[in-house]
């Protein structure tokens, strides 16, 4: 079954087209990879989906339904219940407790105090960062900062995860252990994931891959124009 | 002297084996290589001690027939140090059927066809990819096969970005050219 769509998504930033009309399909607790090089259009796509960016023409449906058919308060609810969104770094709240930020999103929703710091510890404890739940952010490392990040999108037990770079900022084992974590935990409960990455050993924890090109989806997966060289074409290379 | 024989050396600087320890020993450690063949580990035993580099230190038994056990000599421990301090020389010239036949696809073959052909090698390549990341994030899979396919990864993974690179290249110069 299909939890998102995008039907001919376009977006501009003033003069500047991002995206070109794309259209694309996440499966129920699919792991989908977006990739392509810089400036083809995926973090735009990765907004528009997320209902972050509201599209300058087509649609974004979530369970069939298009986003724009919801209210206000109603696409809140939605962003908050039902996608959690991981970026590359910097999303912690300095000032709280690994625990507590985990917590922030239950508390939102209007759950208790009580319920949302139980929720929040088994989050942490489900991607191996029960240690760190009374540290601040910045006693952490990146990798458990990143973790702790993961667990704050999960905890809401969302319908959608979007990760964008997720591991922009780590090295390679601490990245090889959050993508295993979060890969793992979103299986475990059936939610899809979308990965927005540029780096192949990223994308290949996921089931599928779209590439995009110029903000279009790049069937041939090559993110590249025309190739004009060749012997036959008489490009003197 | 080949890496395999290195390898022997390696394996017996633990202490003393017979040949079916040995076999066993190697493809352990190296679960992705080619098993080596008992017929290999005896001929590279064979020149290992008329080399002086490992010698018989007797024989053991049990239960089945005679096994005679091999040791590391002072000679056979020289040589594996030197060889281990040893850096491996960078390829001086490049050359492997990926590079080549991105030059042919690029600089020979007609855009489409090359367009086919690269698109093709990238879903073989990333695949490979999810093939072995899948074996990493199994709990079941050893530390050897891991260590083994972290190699395997790294090296697909820099063909991709190669490729990608080569690619950006060629279009940007034919861009500047046609405009």
């Amino acid at each position: 079954m299909t939890v998102l769509e995008a039907r001919s998504v376009v977006k501009s930033y003033g003069p500047t087209p991002a995206l070109r009309g794309v259209g694309l399909e996440l499966a129920e607790g699919e792991v989908l990879a977006v990739t392509g090089p810089s400036g083809c259009g995926k973090s735009t796509l990765l907004h528009c989906l997320s209902g972050i960016l509201q599209p300058d023409s087509g649609e974004v449906r979530y369970r069939g339904r298009p986003l724009d058919a919801y209210s206000e308060a109603d696409r809140t609810r939605l962003r908050r219940t039902e996608f959690g969104v991981l970026f590359q770094f910097g999303q912690l709240v300095a000032e709280i407790s690994a625990a507590e930020n985990v917590a922030l999103p239950l508390l939102l929703t209007g759950r208790s105090r009580a319920e949302a710091r139980t929720a929040a510890r088994d989050q942490l404890d489900r991607l191996g960062v029960a240690e760190a739940a009374e540290s601040r952010p910045g006693q952490l490392s990146g990798g458990q900062q990143q973790r702790v990040a993961a667990a704050r999108a999960l905890v809401t037990e969302p319908g959608v995860l979007f990760a964008d770079e997720p591991t922009g900022a780590l090295d390679q084992l601490a990245g090889e252990k959050l993508l295993g974590e979060l890969v793992r935990t979103a299986r475990e409960r059936g939610t899809s994931v979308l990965l927005v990455t540029h780096a192949p050993v990223v994308a290949a924890y996921a089931d599928r891959e779209v590439v995009l090109h110029d903000g279009v989806v790049d069937a041939s997966g090559l993110g590249t124009g025309r190739l004009g060289a060749g012997a036959r074409t008489g490009t003197p290379l | 002297m080949s890496t395999a024989a290195h390898v022997l050396l390696a394996l017996l600087a633990a202490g003393p084996l017979h040949g079916y320890d040995l076999k066993k020993a190697h493809d352990l450690r190296f679960p992705k290589a080619k098993p080596m063949a008992f017929g290999q580990v005896y001929a590279t035993l064979g020149r290992l001690e008329r080399d002086g580099l490992v010698e018989q230190t007797g024989t053991d038994r049990d239960g089945g027939p005679d096994r005679t056990l091999f040791a590391l000599t002072d000679a056979g421990h020289r040589a594996l140090d030197t060889w281990l301090a040893a850096v491996e020389t960078p390829a001086p010239y490049v050359s492997s059927d990926l590079l080549a036949k991105v030059v042919v696809a690029l600089l020979v073959a007609d855009p489409e066809q090359a367009r086919t052909w690269l698109s093709a090698q990238r879903r073989a390549h990333t695949a490979r990819l999810r093939e072995l990341t899948a074996l990493k994030a199994d709990p079941t899979t050893g530390l050897g096969d891991v260590i083994a396919a972290d190699f395997a990864l790294t090296h697909l993974d820099a063909d991709l970005r190669w490729m990608q690179t080569t690619l950006e290249r060629v279009t940007d110069l034919h861009r500047e050219i046609h405009g």
